[in-house]
């Protein structure tokens, strides 16, 4: 009997050629494998769109979401860098004594800047602005605005210490309010947090999702190419090449999905583009949806894969097993 | 080539198919083993090809005591082994071509080797030109010698035959039992269960007769 040791017989010279031979036929079989299994699934396109499109939805679901979390992250950090608070002092305050207030809280080491809107400013700007300015004029040189000061915060500051700031200055006797405009931001950064964890959770049970659909698909195909199988087992193939062809049909099902969660997330984001641009034009931004990342495709397209090859990989290892030839 | 000693099977159901078989066959022999349906002769070449495993006794094939074989190893042992079925077990979804190329597939010929043998295979068995047919469009003598042109594509040491001319008129019985010779004239040791007795009788080689089991009869006839 032969035997697949007696390679080594063989004069070393020769034994390049051999292995190279042998990989060569084992690059081959992989890469006809690759084309085949795309073969087998293009020959069956409605099922195979059907698979893609739920692998697809269940990607794009939490792909979708955690795109626009990020916007929303990214746009409430942007406005907290420029957070400011707005101290609207009592009418009474003279400009100087604004002034002195101003030094006074610039000293603070939780604000970085302070900036005077005395009353004659205030004024002028209001004017400017409103297009009030007959209506006003009537007022003569009564000039009804209390003086402003505009309080830069410092870097890094906590909610807890803007909090303790705000009480600070409400205490001031020359203080008529004290406002903090991004209060309701920072809330919004809370509830994305725990957004973000509820779609986390929300795209495992969707995984798994995957998982079970394409181990199912999978298991059909298995039992559909019961025959074939037995019949490669008795010609002398392993199970690694028996299951070869099925993981490649897993990764082309994840693969597929993966584009059409790109398609998916691309045409939603496009879609909610333009009322976004409007609700920002609203608040005098110029914010826009950033699109997908390069990042957030590949890794779309990474995960629609791995659960594609797990899938199969899971149905295959298990259902192999109960298939011996006969 | 083949050695049984004392070997003995019962299925899971509890059906004791084998007991206590023994026999020899040498390398390059060819062989018959023959009795009536349910006698054992399916379970005789299962047990060689590890399809099912001995609870008493020992096979040796090759100097390979099969008992110790790993699972892992039974798919490079059974390359060494060429099978032909009955109802041949083709792949009717697949071409000839891609059927005899199977076995040169899974042991991961390159592309070039596996054509060039297969086309060997076919010429050995009268079917070249019909590669590219599927085996449904082919008469069943067609059909079995694309099973046999698969068994022996790989040249394994060993060819095992279940009933490969059941099926068959006695015309083509005897061409498929010509084809069996001549493969085991290039030195493949030939395995053949079959029940037409008045066939393999005539062609003279050593018949070994299974009777519920048990092994009645091992006669020498070539020797004779
Ligand atoms: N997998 C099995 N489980 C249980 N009994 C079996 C199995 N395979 C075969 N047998 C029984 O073993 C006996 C011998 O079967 P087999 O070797 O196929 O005989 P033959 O090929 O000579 O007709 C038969 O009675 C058959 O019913
Ligand atoms: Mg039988």
């Amino acid at each position: 009997m032969r035997d697949v040791s007696a390679g080594s017989d063989l004069p070393r010279s020769r034994r390049p050629s051999w292995v190279e031979k042998r990989l060569t036929g084992w690059a081959l079989w992989h890469s006809q494998c690759l084309v085949s299994t795309l073969g087998q699934l293009a020959n069956t396109p409605l099922n195979t769109l059907m698979i893609a499109a739920v692998i697809g939805i269940a990607l794009a679901l939490p792909a979708g979401l955690f795109v626009l979390l990020d916007n929303v992250q990214g746009l409430s950090r942007s406005w907290e860098s420029a957070a400011q608070i707005s101290v609207f002092l009592k009418p009474e305050v003279s400009d100087a004594a604004a002034a002195k207030l101003a030094k006074a809280l610039h000293a603070r080491p939780d604000l970085a800047q302070v900036r005077v809107i005395t009353r004659k400013q205030a004024f002028q700007e209001y004017r400017q602005l409103s297009g009030f300015k007959d209506a006003l004029a009537v007022l003569g040189d009564e000039n009804p605005l209390p003086a402003v000061l505009v309080l830069q915060l410092a870097q890094g500051q906590t909610a807890a210490g803007i909090e303790h700031l705000l009480a600070a200055l409400r205490q001031q006797p020359q203080v008529e309010i004290a406002q903090f405009d991004l209060d309701w931001m920072r809330r919004l950064h809370a509830i994305t947090e725990v957004i973000r964890r509820g779609v986390t959770i929300i795209g495992v049970l969707l995984g798994v999702g995957v998982l079970l659909i394409v181990g199912n698909t999978i298991r059909a195909s298995v039992e559909k190419r019961r025959e074939e199988i037995e019949v490669a087992k008795l010609l002398g193939a392993t199970n690694a090449f028996i299951r070869r062809p099925f993981l490649y049909t897993g990764l082309w099902y994840g693969l597929l999905g993966g584009i059409v969660a790109w398609l998916f997330v691309a045409i939603t984001l496009g879609l909610l583009q333009a009322p976004v641009r409007q609700l920002a034009a609203l608040y005098r931004s110029d914010f826009s949806l950033s699109i997908m990342s390069a990042d957030t495709l590949f890794t779309i397209w990474i995960v629609g894969a791995f659960l594609g090859v797990t899938g199969s990989w899971l149905a295959v290892g298990r259902h192999l097993a109960a298939i011996e030839p006969s | 080539m083949i050695h049984f000693h004392e070997v003995s099977k019962r299925y899971p159901n509890g059906y004791q198919a084998l007991r206590s078989v023994s026999f020899d066959l040498t390398r390059g022999e060819m062989a018959f083993l023959t009795g009536h349906s349910g006698a054992g002769k399916t379970t005789v070449l299962r047990l060689i090809a590890l399809i099912e495993r001995v609870n008493r006794g020992h096979i040796i094939v090759g100097g390979e005591n099969l008992s110790r074989m790993g699972k892992r190893r039974i798919p490079y042992f059974r390359r060494h082994i060429g099978m032909v079925f009955q109802n041949h077990r083709l792949l009717m979804d697949r071409t000839v071509f891609d059927n005899v190329a199977l076995p040169l597939v899974i042991a991961g010929y390159s592309h070039q080797d596996v054509s060039r043998r297969v086309r060997a295979a076919l010429d050995k068995v009268g079917l070249l030109g019909k590669e590219r047919l599927n085996p449904v469009t082919l008469s069943s003598g067609e059909q079995q010698r694309v099973g046999i042109a698969r068994g022996v594509v790989n040249k394994p040491a060993i060819l095992l035959a279940d009933e490969p001319t059941g099926n068959l008129d006695p015309e083509l019985s005897r061409e498929i039992m010509t084809l069996f010779e001549r493969f085991n004239h290039f030195g493949v040791t030939v395995l053949i269960a079959s029940h037409d007795l008045s066939l393999i009788r005539a062609m003279g080689y050593r018949m070994f007769t299974l009777k519920n089991g048990t092994l009645i009869d091992a006669d020498r006839m070539t020797a004779a």
